[in-house]
């Protein structure tokens, strides 16, 4: 329990202090979430979920614990969770899986969060955006807690996007829970455009009710090691959700994406494609569960998983799992992991084109497929320039921000 | 333009080329002709420096360059052109990209700026309307669901906007109705410059009706047996390879 300890020794320490900069709600859940934690301790590799990523090796190190004033500025459907009022109250700690020790950690620490509030019957034109900065002048950890609440007949784009400094090193938890109620759409696009000295555990929980669209689109250019749960669950029928992931992965990068869709309900659609590109030494997993319960008739579910290893060394490790209870639905799921295509390189190269040139075409135009599934165009269009930049290696970090303008 | 001397190449270890010695100049257009696995293929692979192609003695020079200790792109630039047999197929990359790509490349390598978009696409349309190939498949990725005759005619398109001096077209006509080969020859006559050089792979004088070689050369098992002037694509045409392995089984 070595790298348990500290974070235990640090809420024996500054629980006072955390609750007194934090609101009942999430005072509420911390307890029961540290107890969790103390009990269960990190996940080791032996956990079906957590299989390729070794999660206490990354918590070992020493990082001060950012326990500063969440900047907010209030919007009309952006606050804080600690300003929520009643759907806060309603909400937090409800959708997430609180056994899980990372989820539990992240409650146990993480003193407030954003809350993204759209009532009933509202369209959010404009997308909402919320950046994430790494800052510090040591090594770093930070909780981020984000609870996200669609009311009836809802709809909002919400686009999330991760930042940091230069020469720090960081370690971010994330829990993202997401309400979608019944008749609401929601596209939510996460970007992580860190550097290498980063490590992110992003455990994301979305509850669909009745006649819901949702797309998650996960969209990792830039890391050091990321590890992303995604689950969603199917409450209500007649709903859709679409999971997309993009991972581009060099150097020693190591980029971890597991989900679940739990269709509970019948008469349901989910259609998941998720697509690495790797380079170098870099670790690529994929392992993405579709649970069917018994009484989910009708359910449609495609689940795909397309790789590109560019290099001899780039490994990736990839588990589409599809687990049906319902006898009348119609699903699929597979998985390729592919190299470069060298008739391709050669005919491009006979051509003159240069083969960085034509490697760098080629993993583009792979790429492509999973950056023109996101519907809202101006970031489509951005996603696209910085996948190709990320390609040409002109993408080293973060910089002047395309995405924020 | 193109020599190659006692040239020997292998592929996975085995010995396909067994001595090629060829010279092709200026303008001149050389018919390579041969049964099936004789090697054709395999010497224009080598001429273009496909990885897949291991030459293990000889020579190549091209213009009085080392071909051979050129990579494949630096070949290229140099001018040489292979429109191949099975054209590739490349998902994602839209034809119009790739063309910009291969342009830019080659006026890098001899030291001129790229191209501006709408000279670029100025050069693109007058060409695509000589090669008669529909703007529709410009804007599709490379290759991606052309038919075999679409592929043909997407062949002499790139050579039109690269301007080789050398092409080497390898059974170019395989595939194509009468309608197609001649719009595919037709398209390299009409690019086809005074001093442009060809070597042309082909089972059949079909082809060469439309484009007139200078020289024919027969291939049997690695190596040239047989060097004469268009009369001997016509006598193939008609009475096959068998008289011609008759004659080296005599000379033996």
């Amino acid at each position: 329990m070595k790298s348990e300890q500290q974070y235990i020794d640090f809420y024996d320490e500054a629980g006072a202090q955390i609750r007194g900069r934090s609101c009942d709600v999430m005072n509420d859940a911390r307890d029961r979430a540290i107890g969790v934690f103390r009990d269960k301790g990190f996940p080791t590799r032996k956990v079906e979920r957590y299989k390729y990523t070794d999660v206490a090796a990354c918590f070992e190190p020493e990082y001060g614990i950012a326990l500063g004033p969440l900047d907010v500025a209030d919007s009309p459907y952006v606050t804080t969770i600690g300003r929520g009022g009643v759907t806060a109250t309603r909400h937090y700690a409800t959708v997430a899986d609180m056994d899980d020790p990372l989820t539990a950690l992240n409650t146990a620490l993480a003193h407030d969060g954003v809350l993204i509030h759209v009532p009933r019957g509202v369209r959010v034109e404009t997308p909402i955006q919320v950046d994430n900065w790494l800052r510090g002048d040591v090594p770093t950890m930070m909780n981020r807690r984000m609870l996200i609440v669609l009311e009836q007949s809802a709809e909002a784009t919400i686009i999330i996007h991760d930042h940091a400094d230069d020469g720090q090193r960081f370690l971010s938890t994330q829990v993202i829970e997401v309400v979608v109620m019944d008749n609401s759409s929601l596209d939510m696009y996460e970007v992580e455009e860190t550097n290498k000295s980063c490590s992110r555990f992003s455990n994301v929980y979305v509850r669909m009710g009745r006649d819901c669209r949702v797309k998650h689109n996960s969209i990792t250019l830039n890391n050091g090691l990321t590890r992303n749960l995604c689950d969603v669950y199917l409450q209500g029928e007649n709903s859709e959700v679409t999971l997309n992931g993009c991972a581009i992965g060099d150097g020693e990068q190591h980029i971890d994406n597991n989900t679940l869709i739990d269709h509970q309900v019948p008469n349901c659609v989910s259609d998941e494609l998720y697509k690495y590109v790797l380079d170098d030494m870099s670790v690529g997993a994929f392992a993405g569960r579709v649970l069917v319960r018994k009484d989910a008739q009708k359910t449609s579910s495609r689940e795909t998983n397309s790789n590109l290893c560019a290099s001899p060394e780039a490994r990736m490790y990839t588990q589409p799992m599809l687990e049906i209870y319902a006898d009348d639905v119609k699903c699929a799921h597979g998985s390729t992991v592919g190299v470069m295509d060298e008739t391709a390189l050669f005919y491009m190269r006979q051509r003159g084109v240069p083969e960085a040139l034509a490697r760098m075409l080629l993993k583009n135009a792979f790429m492509g497929q999973v950056i023109d599934q996101i519907r809202y165009q101006p970031l489509r269009d951005k996603l696209f320039v910085k996948v190709e930049k990320r390609f040409r290696g002109e993408l080293e970090k973060c910089g002047v921000c395309g995405l924020c303008k | 333009m193109l020599e190659i001397r006692n040239l020997h190449a292998t592929v996975a270890g085995k010995e396909i080329l067994k001595g090629i010695d060829l010279t092709i100049n200026d303008g001149e257009i050389h018919a390579i002709m041969g049964t099936n696995g004789a090697g054709k293929s395999t010497l224009s692979n080598v001429i273009v420096g496909n990885p897949t192609y291991e030459v293990t003695e000889g020579a190549i020079t091209f213009n009085g360059q080392d071909l051979l200790a050129m990579s494949t792109e630096e070949r290229a630039h140099a001018g040489i052109f292979m429109s191949f047999q099975t054209p590739v197929e490349i998902p994602g990359v839209s034809m119009t990209n790739f063309m910009r790509a291969a342009v830019n490349a080659r006026r890098a390598a001899r030291g001129e700026e790229p191209l501006k978009s709408t000279e670029f696409l100025k050069i693109m349309r007058e060409k695509r309307k000589l090669v008669e190939i529909d703007q529709k498949l410009m804007n599709r990725s490379v290759n991606e669901g052309f038919s075999g005759g679409e592929k043909k005619r997407n062949e002499i398109f790139q050579m039109a906007m690269l301007e080789p001096s050398f092409c080497i077209l390898d059974e170019t006509d395989s595939g194509l109705d009468v309608d197609a080969l001649r719009i595919v020859a037709e398209g390299f006559n009409k690019l086809r410059k005074e001093d442009t050089s060809a070597m042309v792979i082909t089972h059949y004088q079909r082809l060469l009706d439309y484009i007139k070689p200078d020289v024919v050369h027969v291939l049997i098992d690695g190596k040239i047996v047989k060097t004469d002037g268009p009369e001997l694509a016509v006598r193939i045409e008609n009475e096959g390879f068998d008289w011609i392995k008759a004659e080296l089984d005599n000379e033996k």
